[in-house]
């Protein structure tokens, strides 16, 4: 069963968000990481770059497969978590702590509104596997 | 009407799931891409222990009579007469362009009873292909791929994991030869031969008895310990097949390609009289082939993936056939055709990764190497 903390806010995409101020963490799910595979290899973007909500922001790669990662919200890249270079594992062993992936200076804050809740996510993903 | 191709399954189909096989559809297969130790630990396992692949799906056609080696002979580019009794080779069914309808393992039973060992995905264009080539020789065909389980039990521990459920003194088999004996009191082939750089085994046996042998190496690998031995899905057989340079049709070889271009060379014996394409393949060898497969690796950040673009001085010239992460060498690496004047050894090239042109080089394969003591 995968791990969907209450607090976060969730894409269809299986990116979670935790609001901290006007400022987004995004990461992808623990659901997404155990789809994936071990994470072998993480891309990200620089500060300062900018994303629309549901635009591409980097890829994540398995073994097997690429995945883009999508930005549930829109913003300016603040700060990139880099230590994902050496270390993409931490994706899968603590997707929602030092696995995190960006954050970002939401431009329109409202749109965490429109994400899914917990619940709402873990229903959506047992659609998923059906 | 359209025909919907029914999904087919391999005797441990359930097994699989039982062991918590990711299960996806591979040709027309339903298999385990991997179980739940993941792809990197399976991969590795095999080259520090053990590996247990299930490799059913694999079909299996059977000739007998006393023409059997000269019709395999004529329709394969390998010398099959050459091979003796309880001998495996390696070899090719070419089309008359010299390009590859499938790449087989040809065993030799007897003068007059060969089994060839073919792909899953093309046993059904195989098997019709070899047909039509079938003129008046004396030689009877039957595709048997249903009958047969096989199991590959891979790895530096492969034979003292195998070892104490068969009669057969495995340590006498040589590399790419076979015997028939027993495993755990049941009819089986025993082949030295494997698609993973390693020594290892893989058994064939009655299609019914493949649960019964698949939980006996799993028992006798101790299975569940550190170093036992672990199932493995598909995705570690192919990066293990990768390291070890190793050709996968549809990827590396298919019906556009030809076996000199493969660098397969060494199968096609162009001296042993005619064959289906060798025409083609001794006028190719002449004027020297426009294009060679080269191995990679991948110098800066970025993994080449199957059916990137490569570059070379700006301009695209070739594609990737296999790219990926190699999880042994833990290097990102790849095979790609290349003109043949840039198949070189050290020669920089740049991989079209989505996008973005990242720099690689060309090394010698195979990539990885295994120890021999």
């Amino acid at each position: 069963m995968a791990n969907i903390p209450e607090d976060l806010h969730y894409s269809k995409d299986h990116e979670w968000v935790r609001v901290d101020g006007n400022v987004a963490v995004v990461g992808i799910t623990d659901y997404a990481q155990d789809s994936l595979g071990d994470v072998v290899y993480v891309e990200l973007p620089k500060p300062g770059e900018k994303f629309a909500a549901n635009e591409s922001f980097g890829s994540v790669e398995s073994v097997k497969a690429v995945s883009e990662v999508f930005s549930p919200v829109s913003g300016e890249i603040a700060e990139a978590n880099d230590s994902l270079t050496d270390a993409p594992e931490k994706v899968n062993t603590d997707p929602y702590g030092d696995g995190w992936m960006i954050r970002v200076k939401m431009s329109a804050p409202g749109e965490v509104d429109s994400l899914l809740t917990a619940a709402e996510y873990e229903d959506f993903t047992k659609g998923d596997t059906e | 009407m359209t025909a919907v191709a029914e999904i087919k399954r391999t005797p441990l189909n359930a097994v699989h799931r039982n062991l918590g096989g990711r299960m996806v559809d591979f040709g027309g297969w339903d298999m385990p891409v991997q179980y739940p130790a993941g792809t990197v630990e399976e991969h590795l396992r095999t080259r520090r222990a053990a590996g247990l692949f299930d490799v059913s799906h694999m079909g299996e056609i059977d000739v007998r009579g006393a023409d059997a080696i000269a019709f395999v002979n004529s329709i394969t580019s390998n010398d099959v007469s050459k091979l003796v009794d309880g001998q495996a080779q390696y070899s090719a069914l070419t089309t008359p362009e010299g390009t590859v309808i499938d790449d087989l393992l040809v065993y030799r039973f007897s003068a007059d009873h060969l089994l060839l060992v073919v792909n899953a995905g093309t046993t059904e264009k195989d098997w019709a292909w070899i047909k039509s080539h079938h003129k008046n020789e004396a030689v009877e065909l039957e595709n048997v791929s249903a009958d047969y389980c096989q199991l590959a039990i891979q790895g530096p521990r492969a034979l003292e994991i195998l070892q104490p459920l068969t009669d057969l003194p495995l340590s006498e088999i040589k590399y790419y030869h076979f015997a028939e004996g027993t495993v755990d009191g049941i009819e089986a082939i025993v082949s030295r031969t494997g698609y993973t750089g390693e020594d290892g085994f893989e058994v064939y046996a009655a299609a019914d008895m493949a649960e019964r042998i698949w939980q006996k190496l799993l028992d006798a690998g101790k299975y569940g310990s550190d170093d036992g031995v672990l199932p493995c899905g598909l995705a570690a057989r192919n990066t293990l097949r990768l390291e070890a340079g190793m050709a996968l049709y549809g990827h590396e070889i298919d019906e556009s390609t030809t076996l000199l271009e493969a660098n397969l060379g060494w199968i096609c014996k162009l001296n042993k009289g005619e064959f289906v394409g060798s025409d083609r393949l001794a006028k190719q060898k002449e004027e020297g082939v426009r294009r060679r497969l080269v191995g990679f690796e991948v110098k800066e950040r970025g993994i080449a993936r199957d059916e990137h673009e490569v570059l070379i001085n700006g301009e695209r010239v070739g594609k990737v056939t296999s790219g990926s992460p190699a999880p042994y060498l833990k290097k990102n690496i790849g095979m790609a055709y290349v003109p043949t004047e840039f198949a070189n050894e050290g020669q920089q090239i740049q991989i079209d990764v989505r996008g973005k042109l990242v720099g690689a080089e060309i090394v010698k394969t195979p990539f990885y190497k295994r120890e021999k003591n």
